[in-house]
């Protein structure tokens, strides 16, 4: 399975080898990320750590900081989201996937946020993260999939400087349980999220949809948070009015 | 005032993304891409909002990609830079398992394909995993289409 990462660039170096560039380094970055998290790669330090084989001490700084970032998102979600997980031995596993994602791509992002006069859209596997520094630039539109029919757009999100992240079942790979119960949450069928950043955007999208029938409200708690739940229904609930819904299908 | 956007996008394998039907077999070094330029207005959205894509443009096949599923093809018709229709001439037909998958994950993107640009989309949240036969399909058509 592949994921898919795009990014788009208006402004000065949107058709340079600058903006050329800029793009090599944000996939080197990523794919440097990758070969330290991931967890189909046996050689990764992320498995080398879930195998006990190494201490968080003897792994890149990035690894203590992704740890921290799901400790805190574990808090903050009475412990619906967790990077913890049981394997099916019954042992814990260590799988920061909710977190590594958007984390990763918010910090691939440096090397865009280092061009002069140029706006980007930068897209890890449909988690987004925009600037917009010409002020007379539209937003960037952003749709948001309808999670029981990914093909049509049930919201268009226009951001200028921010990141957007959607969590839930529409998509097959991202297998997504309440860490309290190891259940799937019911109830609600994505939560999009827009914030600052994409870290927290992520983060949030995930531990909101975990909390299922809470969603709305526990996301609706969170600052600097905007967004939209879906709900298994088909209802929607906007939170915090960052969202812009439009007709389905518009 | 005059924009030039540049779009690219790159298929590549990551993180823990693997599903139970994606072994270690399909990690690999695979990737695509789909880049393509357009000048785009400011002040107002581009495009606009109706669209009326009709089917005057060009059909362009990518290249018969094999699967862990079988084989993925796909067919663009193409009127000048944009694309008005994405269709699927060849994919796995298998039973069960395999033609849930595929009856799951090739509708998706073609109908994510149009509905952006006719939505005047920047981009797509929501998009978590694809096929990638499919999109290894349409970088080839895309390729051949000149986009």
């Amino acid at each position: 399975m592949g994921m898919p990462i795009s990014l788009a660039l208006r402004g000065r170096h949107a058709a340079d080898d600058e903006g050329r560039a800029a793009w090599a380094d944000v996939m080197a970055a990523l794919r440097a990320f990758d070969r330290t998290f991931s967890t189909y790669r046996a050689d990764s330090y992320v498995s080398r750590l879930g195998r006990g084989e190494l201490a968080l001490a003897d792994c890149p700084p990035e690894v203590a900081e992704v740890v921290t970032l799901g400790e805190e998102a574990e808090r903050d979600s009475d412990g619906a989201f967790s990077v913890w997980r049981t394997g099916p031995d019954g042992t814990t596993v260590f799988d920061p996937n909710g977190v590594v994602k958007g984390w990763a791509a918010d910090r691939a992002a440096t090397a865009l946020r280092a061009l002069d006069a140029t706006d980007f859209c930068l897209s890890a596997g449909g988690d987004l993260v925009c600037r917009t520094l010409d002020p007379d630039a539209p937003p960037w539109r952003i749709g948001v999939e309808h999670p029981h029919d990914p093909g049509r757009l049930i919201a268009v999100v226009p951001v200028t400087t921010g990141a957007v992240a959607t969590s839930g079942t529409a998509h097959r790979g991202r297998h997504l349980v309440d860490a309290r119960t190891g259940l799937p949450p019911s109830g609600v069928a994505s939560v999009t999220v827009v914030a600052s950043s994409l870290t927290w955007a992520d983060i949030d999208a995930t531990a909101a949809y975990a909390r299922g029938g809470d969603a709305a409200r526990w996301l609706d708690a969170r600052p600097g948070r905007a967004g939209l739940v879906v709900w298994a229904d088909g209802s929607v609930t906007p939170v915090r009015g960052g969202a812009t819904a439009v007709p389905s299908g518009a | 005032m005059l924009w030039f956007l540049t779009t690219v996008t790159i298929v590549v394998l990551l993180f823990g993304y693997s599903t139970s039907t994606s072994g270690p077999s399909a990690v690999g070094g695979h990737t695509s891409a789909i880049a393509s330029g357009n000048p785009v207005s400011g002040g107002s959205s581009a495009g606009g909002g109706s669209t009326g894509p009709s089917s005057t443009g060009a059909t362009v096949a990518g290249p018969t990609v094999p699967t862990q599923w079988g084989d993925v093809q796909v067919v663009i018709t193409v009127d000048g830079s944009r694309i008005t229709r994405v269709s699927v001439p060849v994919y796995p037909s298998g039973t069960g398992t395999d033609a849930q998958i595929n009856g799951y994950a090739l509708p998706i993107l073609i109908k994510d394909t149009l509905d952006a640009q006719s939505a005047n989309i920047d981009m797509i949240t929501g998009a978590t995993v694809t096929s990638e036969g499919y999109l290894q399909s349409l970088q080839g058509a895309l390729d051949r289409a000149g986009l």
